[in-house]
């Protein structure tokens, strides 16, 4: 049994304790993969979402040979963009509901970098998600999808989901219709990514992997999205 | 000489509706005040003002001389909140919710600080158990223990001893004696007046009493708060 804690008696003005803030994007990002970890709760029901709506893509659209690299891009987004959707309105929700964002918001954390950690770890669940999402879609279509040239689409076309979806997502949990509000506020927003997105995945299955103009404007429209998001965090989680 | 916190006609106002109107408060460090009143008196707003979960809508707040919300960062740096509700994580054990708690707060010592906290609420023995499994006074000891975690100058606690058996309250008693800062609210008054040194009446936003809990009558409290 550990021994009894020592308690400093105050009757003085105290010094001001400034963590490292390194460590606390560590333990930011580190809770977030620990809790899904536990609960698979974010990357399983995207997953499961994705491979649902594209097995639905698949009876409803006529797939002949010389449609399949046509409208493979734009089924494939669709899908990503749902699921991400589906995945964003989870992030804040348990966190919310049980008092721990509240909690979060009064330690001694700069608010970029919960936004940073909480970008960060969205990110690698909704990767996983796009990557067996990418497998399935291949099986379904018949099409080489696992390339590096979609992988890098994927990941830039995620990452502007996920910077914007972050931002909207904690301002969305701060209200009573956030299943509601999210999508209104994420897809209009997020539209020159999905455009993006989607003809740079064109591009790539055409055979242009690496140089058409796609991928660049996706890396714009990411920094342009990290950069505002992140000015912006702070004033979403004010009450 | 710096005071603990130091509020001028501070106020809140949520739309039309003002929580907290014309605020004097001033506590010295090492005091300990009880925020007493009834449901919807302002109590938690002036928590969550101090707290920098919200900002004040007239007013000037102050915390170790750090006006709010201006030095909200550098002031969370000083203060340990316990809010209405516990604010766990709940797939995380006892262990991991205080080793994280350390980490963003930057204790020094981490593990056996985590240790000793641990054993003095109680949980020793349930630190590898996630928290969902546990009850809500359980709960409650634990997010004391994360409050009182980095030693923080000042704690803002709300309603600290909700969901606390009889040996949780005499728990709270013991942590709150340490000689710290301390602003809690509770809604029960004789327990209240007990834990603190002195004692504020709240009504409808607005200060109607400020003085030593030992002075103040029970009674007198109960017909303020039913005015």
């Amino acid at each position: 049994m550990p021994p009894t804690p020592v308690q400093t008696p105050v009757s003085s003005p105290p010094t001001v304790r400034r963590p490292r803030p390194l460590v606390q994007l560590g333990a930011l990002i580190w809770k977030d993969l620990q809790t899904e970890r536990r609960t698979r709760e974010i990357v399983l029901t995207t997953a499961v979402f994705a491979a649902l709506a594209l097995l639905i893509f698949v009876f409803a659209f006529d797939l002949r040979v010389e449609n399949r690299r046509a409208v493979a891009p734009g089924m494939l987004w669709v899908t990503v963009t749902f699921a991400t959707l589906l995945a964003l309105g989870r992030t804040y929700a348990s966190e919310k509901d049980q008092g721990t964002l509240e909690y979060l918001l009064t330690t001694p954390v700069d608010r970029s970098l919960l936004y940073l950690a909480r970008l960060l770890a969205t990110l690698v669940f909704l990767l996983v998600a796009d990557v067996l999402t990418l497998g399935l879609a291949g099986l379904f279509f018949d099409l080489p999808l696992l390339t590096p040239g979609l992988l890098a689409t994927v990941f830039l076309g995620t990452l502007g989901f996920a910077s914007v979806g972050t931002l909207f997502a904690a301002m969305a949990a701060n209200t009573r219709a956030r299943e509601v509000l999210l999508p209104v506020l994420l897809l209009p927003v997020s539209v020159p990514v999905v455009i993006a997105s989607v003809q740079a995945t064109a591009a790539d299955l055409g055979g242009a992997a690496g140089d058409h103009p796609w991928l660049g404007l996706l890396l714009a429209f990411d920094g342009l999205f990290l950069g505002l998001s992140a000015l912006l965090f702070e004033h979403v989680l004010e009450d | 000489m710096s005071v603990a916190i130091r509020a001028r006609g501070v106020g809140r106002a949520f739309g039309a509706i003002w929580a907290l109107r014309g605020v004097d408060l001033t506590v010295a460090w090492g005091e300990r005040v009880a925020l007493l009143g009834p449901n919807g008196a302002g109590k938690t707003t002036l928590l969550r003002l101090l707290a920098t979960l919200l900002r004040p809508t007239a007013g000037d707040l102050r915390v170790a001389d750090l006006p709010l919300p201006g030095a909200a960062d550098r002031v969370r740096g000083l203060i340990g909140y316990l809010g209405h509700q516990p604010g766990l994580l709940p797939d995380l054990t006892a262990w991991e919710n205080l080793w994280l708690a350390g980490q963003l707060a930057g204790v020094p010592d981490l593990a056996d600080r985590c240790a000793v906290w641990l054993a003095r609420v109680g949980l020793w023995e349930r630190r590898a158990d996630r928290v969902r499994t546990f009850s809500r006074g359980m709960q409650q000891r634990l997010a004391l223990a994360r409050a009182f975690l980095a030693d923080p100058p000042l704690l803002l606690l709300d309603e600290p001893d909700a969901g606390l058996d009889a040996q949780g309250l005499d728990l709270l008693e013991d942590l709150l004696a340490g000689g710290r800062t301390v602003l809690l609210t509770t809604h029960h008054l004789e327990r209240g007046l007990a834990l603190a040194s002195r004692a504020v009446v709240l009504v409808r936003g607005q200060v109607v009493a400020d003085a030593p809990a030992a002075a103040l009558d029970p009674a007198a409290v109960r017909a303020w708060c039913a005015a």
